[in-house]
């Protein structure tokens, strides 16, 4: 049995199959990439994985178990993070609370609870220290010691990325789930985001799948590619298999290539 | 000064330095030394003023921190007033009364979060409106509610402080108000409150991370829904008196103007909005009495908007301010606040 694995998954929306018939597998703490042209399906995969979306059939089995049907937030905490295309972070909040809001699944003090947060001793303190500490543990490994107390629609883009992947981090998940981490990064953030995406997996041991477009990123990184188009799968495998496949290059440069 | 941090505990501390501690303990004085200073009248402003603070601290919570409207909460309100005044009459000591006031109202409040989960925006306002509506008319049907004629509040026992009722009454609705402020506050320091905002700024990110968005919008509803419980039980002890008149639509309308007066999402704000605006539709009522000025709104109200004369001059007044808060400060009265106190920080640079 596979660690995720996905089954015969369509969605379509009206007459357009954004995701057609499609199979694909991922091993454990595996890092495993998603590449295909813009409108390739790849967003909509994520938003069938989390539960955005409904697909009309297939199956996503997760550690074994049928993730059809559930809720976002039972998907998260069925222990799936993820992070998005063009950033859904609380905007309004800061750094700090953005990621707390993280924790928010392991937290676990009532309404009744909350209202003695300001003794130290109440139960509500107590945990909300416990969990302030696992935050600034992430804090510290995406360095963004010096962001923590800003509201994040102030951050520069780069940073409102980390703190959307801090976001996903805090909640300690199995499986994540990276939607163009790179994108619209400075060349030196997105080493800095390969090196952290590389961390995440080594010492965290989490499973990463991520969409991308920077080739160079992707073949830097991953253990296996899959390369969609009009929501089939063109071709599974290494990322030499993947990139030098005359279909992949077809589909990202177009037909006449050879011809130009 | 001391900026540095020590302790992650200092981050949910009520007070966040001695300065802070020392100010407030004078305010807390100055508070429950009032009523043996000023004329009872005095008292009865600043026991609206905290009724409607308390109001505003559960609205702001829905609409300020949840992102959700409700054009509807002097319905809310009525609901607390009227199991009050039910339960006292059947006997119910009034710290039962007040409970009860708060969690049937929590109900009502979780029953009309419901719809909040399918609609949105103006549909959402709608739905909140006609409920708002369709209370004050159900109880101007109903006999044993006093129909249209409203009913007599019962006073309760204070006897037992040694001071004169009304300035009994006055500490319990201070010493409620000022649980309900620190209620608030805890609440948005917490996981709930952090939950509340995330839904407000991206129900999809909110989700994605695990919060069940169900349960969130409809405990939003129900705390905000206990507030104006709680505060209307508490509107109903000081009039005496309550009719469905009492709550109408123009209320709504002015607990929602008070919070975006004071600030959304702040509950600085929501005292301010509440301190503010309540003074200030008590002094429009006597606008007409004011030498030129008076004389000048009379004609103006009677040339162009109603024959009755000034009676709609606060209503004026009250769309002016909305509007020139949303232009030059949407976070109101706290904003201001809050850039003065940078400015004072700053200063002289």
């Amino acid at each position: 049995m596979a660690f995720f694995q996905i089954d015969n998954l369509s969605k379509s929306f009206g007459g357009l199959k954004a995701v057609d018939q499609l199979d694909f597998q991922v091993q454990e703490k595996e890092i495993f990439s998603i590449i295909g042209p813009n409108g390739a399906g790849k967003s909509t995969i994520f938003n069938c994985i989390n539960g955005l979306y409904k697909p009309e059939q297939g199956k996503i089995l997760f550690k074994g178990n049928n993730l059809i049907g559930r809720r976002p937030d039972q998907i998260a905490s069925a222990g799936i993070a993820r992070t998005f295309q063009n950033l859904e972070l609380f905007a309004h909040m800061t750094t700090l609370d953005n990621i707390m809001l993280g924790r928010h699944l392991s937290m676990k003090a009532s309404i009744a609870a909350v209202l003695g947060l300001s003794f130290k001793r109440s139960k509500a303190a107590k945990e909300e220290l416990q969990h302030r500490r696992k935050v600034e543990e992430i804090i510290d490994f995406l360095e963004l010691e010096s962001a923590r107390d800003q509201f994040v629609s102030n951050l520069p883009y780069g940073k409102q990325k980390l703190v959307e992947l801090g976001r996903a981090l805090a909640l300690e998940p199995d499986l994540l789930l990276l939607d163009e981490p790179a994108a619209g990064l400075t060349q030196e953030e997105r080493e800095d985001m390969v090196f952290w995406i590389k961390d995440i997996r080594d010492l965290l041991g989490i499973t990463v799948i991520l969409i991308e477009h920077n080739m160079q990123m992707v073949q830097n990184i991953s253990d296996r590619i899959l390369a969609i188009n009009f929501g089939k799968p063109i071709t599974t495998g290494t990322p030499e298999e993947v990139l030098g496949h005359p279909e992949v290059i077809r589909a990202y440069l177009g037909e006449d290539i050879t011809q130009v | 000064m001391r900026n540095l941090k020590t302790d992650y505990f200092e981050d949910l501390q009520l007070f966040k330095d001695g300065l802070q501690l020392f100010w407030s303990a004078v305010l807390l004085l100055l508070l429950f030394a009032l009523p043996f200073f000023v004329k009872t009248y005095y008292l009865t402003i600043i026991n609206l003023m905290a009724v409607n603070v308390v109001v505003a601290l559960g609205l702001n919570l829905l609409v300020g921190n949840t992102g959700q409207i409700s054009l509807g909460h002097a319905g809310f309100v009525a609901i607390g007033a009227y199991t009050t005044v039910l339960l006292l009459k059947a006997g119910v000591p009034f710290i039962f009364a007040l409970t009860a006031s708060g969690l049937v109202t929590g109900l009502f409040g979780v029953l009309l979060g419901i719809p909040s989960l399918k609609l949105e925006g103006p549909y959402l306002a709608i739905a909140t409106l006609a409920f708002g509506l369709a209370v004050t008319t159900v109880i101007g049907r109903m006999d044993f509610l006093g129909g249209r004629m409203g009913m007599n509040v019962p006073k309760i026992s204070l006897g037992w402080t040694g001071l004169k009722y009304d300035q009994s009454l006055y500490y319990v609705i201070i010493i409620i108000t000022i649980l309900a402020v620190i209620a608030t506050r805890n609440l948005l320091k917490s996981r709930i409150g952090r939950a509340f905002q995330a839904i407000r700024d991206s129900d999809i990110a909110a989700s994605a991370i695990g919060i069940n968005l169900t349960k969130y919008k409809l405990y939003s509803f129900g705390i905000s829904a206990f507030f104006a419980g709680i505060a209307g039980s508490l509107w109903a002890l000081y009039l005496g008196f309550i009719n469905p008149t009492l709550f109408s639509f123009i209320l709504s309308i002015n607990f929602l103007v008070i919070i975006v007066l004071g600030g959304l999402g702040s509950i600085t704000g929501s005292v301010m909005g509440a301190i503010v605006l309540t003074y200030l539709n008590l002094q429009l009522e006597d606008v007409v009495e004011i030498p030129i000025l008076g004389d000048a709104l009379l004609r103006f109200s009677e040339l162009f908007m109603t024959a009755t004369g000034v009676s709609n001059v606060s209503w004026f007044l009250t769309g002016f301010i909305l509007i020139l808060v949303v232009l030059f400060e949407p976070l109101g009265l706290y904003g201001l606040w809050l850039r003065t106190k940078i400015y004072w920080k700053r200063w002289p640079f």
